[in-house]
């Protein structure tokens, strides 16, 4: 393994610019050296994870194809659910699917950006770095404990205090009209805004931070406020990478699937009233999927599968476009 | 409009905004404060000693406990642990040091978009793979589907890692005349640790909370399941099984449970991050 050949055959390999030497011996003093192996292992590691995607969207495709072929795009455009009939249509599952994470980033977006302008403009970076932390563990809360909370400690709040108020105030637009018992695409779309509001302050912040300062000393010497300048000169800098942190967090909660199923009422229905139960696309997947008897009926549900696949990786793809745009950091693990 | 008002009302608008970011901070840290209060408040009061040691008890009776899920927790988790993490990190491995232009760039993209999916896709996958083939549930199909998971984070962070070792250290390895696999396996990620160590445990607090994809995977059982190859039950699963339920008992339950799993998840993310805060190559983060 020491020997001089090993050296010179090691030395060549590694001089950045020379071609490496493709004669036989020179492969077996590698191959006997170990680097071969080494090579191959990680490869396959990293071919298996190509792999692994492709089979992913492959089983998919492939098992959802009864639904595919028997309802083609009318799948997407129909509202009736009904597995006793053998009707499949995911029409009320995309529309709540959509309405609450409408409802999360209504909330969520103003309260993140803002709290990240205060973490990243105002706080000293002692606070801003442990209040940051702080807002970080919240990711980590599991999504079933959120609901948890939803059920039994949000649900009576809302009941109790915030319906009251938007009845009284809102009430006569159709968005807060009619019955409230609970369940409801409004609980679901404040559970969601908690969810992903530690994505947009971490995201939003950082890229907020990775302004260079003389555009903040700029627009300060010229007489602006301080919030002349941050609103007017550092947001817009950062602009690219807070949409990125948008979008992440548009597809955490689209695909988001226990606080929606526990809260949301799983009622297949088409209702302009946040008030009323609704269904989304991952809580219809938890809940029927083991319940369903026959083929078309799982290959329905793994084509919801595969539409919520679709939305989030569009949208997750977005997101990465203007968050690498912006700022150099991992997104992925935060 | 005279210079002095307009003066005057850019200040308030400075002021008042200023204000509003400083209370949308307020609100989200309160709100983070009464969760994690409510949480340990509630669960603490509801957790006792069965918990930990006792079956559950059938449906309608009270007291019981969560013994066979926590140990079916650790089963899942320490399967999905041996699948996804040596895959990842051998592909980061192969990202940081070894990776050519298109490929490198192909199995970075995929990851990304595997990091994306949501986790009840993920599910689905694990049982077309594992279910429908077997045609029963099983533990190791939530094992798989969470293991799935944990491979994309894996990659990233063991590549991040790596990649902040400075490359002095590779070239004096190399300079001694070490094979690179050598110099990788003795000098690069020895140094690179602490991070990778950190990557690991962040990766399973986060699949540890995991519900989703063990619904129709590992099912759930009231019973001690052994082996692999049996519907299991997990903690996640029975907060959301037992929180949906009637039953005034089952919702102590599961808020015991919920404090049980979400220590677990806050101690592991935590002392990660103070590994991660001490380390020397730590990405700059």
């Amino acid at each position: 393994m020491h020997s001089s050949e090993t050296l010179k055959v090691q030395g060549e390999a590694r001089v950045p610019g020379t071609k490496r030497n493709p004669g036989a011996r020179a492969f077996a003093l590698r191959f006997f050296s170990g680097d071969e192996i080494a090579r191959a292992l990680v490869t396959i590691s990293a071919a298996l994870i190509l792999l692994v995607t492709v089979l992913l969207v492959y089983e998919l495709w492939i098992n959802s194809h009864l639904a595919r072929e028997k309802f083609g795009w009318h799948f997407l455009t129909t509202q009736v659910w009904d597995p006793n009939a053998g009707q499949f249509g995911a029409l009320a599952f995309v529309f709540g699917t959509v309405v609450t994470s409408f409802v999360a980033l209504l909330i969520a977006v103003p309260l993140g950006v803002g709290a990240a302008i205060f973490l990243s403009e105002l706080a000293p970076p002692k606070l801003s770095n442990a209040l940051t932390f702080c807002i970080e563990l919240l990711a980590a809360v599991p999504s079933v404990i959120y609901g948890l909370l939803g059920v039994f400690v949000l649900m009576p709040l809302i009941k109790q205090y915030l319906h009251p108020v938007l009845k009284g105030t809102l009430g006569w637009t159709p968005l807060f009209s009619g019955p409230f018992y609970g369940p409801s695409m409004l609980v679901a779309g404040i559970v969601l805004a908690v969810m992903i509001l530690p994505f947009i302050v971490s995201v939003s912040r950082q890229v907020l931070l990775a302004v260079p300062n003389d555009q903040r000393e700029g627009a300060l010497a010229l007489g602006a406020t301080k919030w002349e300048s941050t609103w007017k000169v550092v947001v817009p800098f950062a602009q690219r990478g807070i949409y990125g942190s948008v979008f992440l967090a548009l597809a955490r909660s689209l695909g988001e699937t226990m606080a929606v199923t526990m809260v949301i009422g799983n009622t297949p229905q088409i209702k302009a009233s946040l008030f009323a139960p609704g269904y989304s696309i991952a809580a219809v997947i938890a809940n029927e999927f083991t319940e369903a008897t026959y083929d078309l009926y799982v290959h329905s549900l793994i084509e919801l599968g595969l539409v919520l696949f679709a939305l989030t990786i569009i949208i997750n793809g977005l997101a990465r476009l203007l968050v690498s745009s912006t700022a150099k950091f991992s997104v992925s693990s935060t | 409009m005279t210079e002095a008002t307009r003066l005057r009302s850019r200040h308030m608008v400075n002021n008042v905004m200023l204000g509003l970011t400083g209370l949308f901070t307020i609100i989200i840290a309160g709100a983070l404060l009464f969760i994690l209060g409510y949480l340990f408040i509630n669960g603490a009061r509801n957790l006792d000693f069965a918990f930990f040691t006792q079956l559950p008890k059938p449906t309608g009776e009270t007291g019981g406990g969560m013994a066979n899920a926590i140990v079916g927790s650790a089963k899942i988790l320490g399967m999905a642990t041996a699948i996804g993490v040596p895959i990842g990190f051998l592909g980061g491995v192969y990202l940081a040091e070894y990776g050519n232009k298109s490929f490198a760039f192909a199995v970075r993209y995929l990851t990304d978009l595997l990091n994306g999916v949501p986790s009840i896709v993920i599910g689905i996958f694990a049982f077309t793979l594992v279910v429908l083939k077997a045609k029963h549930f099983s533990a190791f199909a939530g094992g798989m589907a969470l293991g799935l998971m944990m491979i994309p984070i894996s990659v990233r962070s063991t590549e991040e890692f790596l990649r902040a070792v400075p490359n002095g250290l590779r070239e004096g390895a190399l300079a001694l005349g070490t094979p690179k696999w050598r110099a990788l396996a003795t000098v690069v990620i020895p140094a690179a640790k602490d991070g990778i160590i950190t990557g690991i445990m962040l990766n399973l607090a986060r699949v540890a909370g995991e519900t989703a994809p063990l619904l129709f995977t590992s099912l759930n059982n009231r019973f001690w399941s052994p082996g692999i190859n049996q519907p299991t039950s997990t903690l996640p699963v029975m907060i959301y099984t037992y929180a949906l339920s009637p039953y005034d008992d089952w919702h102590r339950q599961a808020w015991a449970a919920g404090f049980v799993l979400l220590m677990l998840i806050l101690t592991i993310n935590v002392s990660a991050r103070m590994i991660l805060s001490r380390s020397r190559y730590s990405g700059g983060r």
